[in-house]
């Protein structure tokens, strides 16, 4: 039995066969519509997350199985004091498969230790998000035709933003890639991604403050926001909330063939009069994140391919 | 000098830093232990000034000798019998310690499930950094 905890915990080979079959998904709905008939998907969700949630909910119904969980911790056992091995252990009675978000950093982890279902990390704070690093690889594989040879720009929060770090982690795998670190001093990527993964990898990247001076350069634009619930202070956040805004004017400076991606929800870092512009791709990236996660239930479920 | 007499059957454990037997005592659980042990502190030594010596008499129990590597890889564990040193082993870094740090980040399910065992797994040899199982943050003293 397998888990998705961490984007890393699968292979290359791995990730490729998994975006492939999303694919074929994608363009064979009706070929899955019955591939998990009687299986349910427990959704423990110990913080809201309407979207996370909602998108795992609608891969298991595309898929014939049902949905059953909780939204928030107030409603779960965890408002009486129920451990996360204890949740599961209970949980692993009433579904096959379960897909866990959580405040805490590990949570998923500690779930996996304990279950007798595959356990899905719907993000565990600030760690790990690993479905949603699998949407991304999904939306710029399907959009280029590939996941090698491309200039990537990431912008915003690079800091506290765990899609960037866990994106750089899964795209340093693959050959020719390089990075436009774009944000402000305060909010560059940790030390860490610098040298234990970006140098490590002999990876090339430059770290910029300019947007404007990046767009020319880039394959993909993936903006972030800059959260507030990240910020100690609120003057640091005020100082800092609109450093980058994305807007139609900047558009005009990049490649006819780029595509804007965006982990959602956005606040104002993107302007939505760039939403038109068939360069914007978060909101079909929000479509390829329900492919994935079809793709990933399936293929943990080990649900045999349809002909 | 003060004298302990010989092991016939046991464990020594020598090199020691000065001070640190009592850490590694409890550490090992050797509390818990029904053997005689006797710690040394302040053992005159040639190289180290100073040092620190437990010996622990036949122990029925499987100790786990390896979390020495972790607190201190300059001792030296011998292993008697027939009051003859038969193997002196070498400490290395363990891949994986469990309950003997712990993890600092508020931000870790460790810190709001108190029964969870603390795990850290050794992340680079080279820099001597482990991380936390669960959170991966570092660990710093």
């Amino acid at each position: 039995m397998r888990h998705m905890l961490n984007p890393l915990d699968f292979s290359v080979e791995e990730i490729d066969r998994l975006l492939a079959l999303a694919t074929d998904i994608e363009h064979n709905p009706s070929k899955y519509a019955h591939v998990c008939d009687g299986k349910k998907l427990a959704t423990l969700f110990y913080e809201p997350s309407t979207r996370t949630r909602l998108s795992f909910e609608s891969a298991m119904l595309n898929l014939g199985g049902s949905v059953l969980g909780f939204s928030s911790a107030d409603s779960s056992s965890a408002a009486k004091g129920e451990s996360v091995a204890d949740t599961i252990r209970v949980i692993s009675c009433y579904a096959d498969i379960a897909a866990m978000r959580h405040p805490k950093e590990g949570a998923a982890l500690v779930a996996s230790q304990y279950s007798r279902i595959p356990v899905i990390n719907a993000g565990d704070g600030g760690h790990q998000h690993p479905t949603q690093t699998l949407t991304d690889l999904l939306t710029i594989r399907s959009l280029t035709g590939r996941l090698r040879d491309m200039t990537v720009g990431l912008c915003g929060d690079l800091k506290f933003g765990r899609t960037v770090h866990s994106l750089i982690n899964a795209m340093v795998r693959y050959p020719g890639i390089r990075f436009v670190l774009i944000s402000p001093d305060e909010l560059r990527v940790p030390s860490y991604i610098h040298e234990d993964v970006l140098k490590a990898n002999h990876v090339e990247f430059e770290e910029v403050n300019n947007l404007d001076e990046a767009m020319s350069k880039l394959d993909i634009l993936y903006m972030t926001r800059v959260q507030r619930e990240r910020f100690f202070n609120e003057d640091d956040y005020i100082r800092l909330k609109d450093s980058y805004i994305l807007d139609k004017k900047k558009m005009k400076l990049a490649k006819k063939d780029m595509f804007v991606l965006h982990p959602l929800p956005r606040v104002n870092e993107i302007s939505t009069e760039v939403d038109k512009d068939p360069r914007a791709a978060y909101f079909k990236q929000v479509q390829y994140g329900v492919y994935v996660r079809m793709a990933l239930i399936m293929t943990l479920l080990e649900v045999e391919k349809p002909c | 000098m003060l004298n302990i007499s010989g092991l016939k059957e046991g464990i020594v454990l020598d090199h020691i830093e000065a001070g640190k037997s009592l850490d590694i005592y409890y550490h090992l659980g050797l509390d818990k232990l029904e053997c005689p042990v006797a710690i040394i502190k302040n053992a005159r030594s040639n190289k180290m000034g100073r040092k620190d010596i437990i010996k622990i008499e036949n122990p029925m129990e499987n100790l786990n000798l390896e979390i020495l590597g972790y607190i201190d890889h300059n001792i030296t564990i011998n292993i008697i019998q027939d009051s003859k040193i038969v193997e002196k082993k070498r400490l290395s870094l363990p891949k994986k310690i469990t309950n003997v740090i712990k993890c600092k980040n508020p931000r870790c399910i460790t810190s709001v499930e108190q029964e969870l065992p603390h795990v850290f797994y050794l992340a680079d040899e080279k820099k001597e950094l482990y991380r936390c199982l669960y959170c991966e943050e570092k660990y710093s003293e």
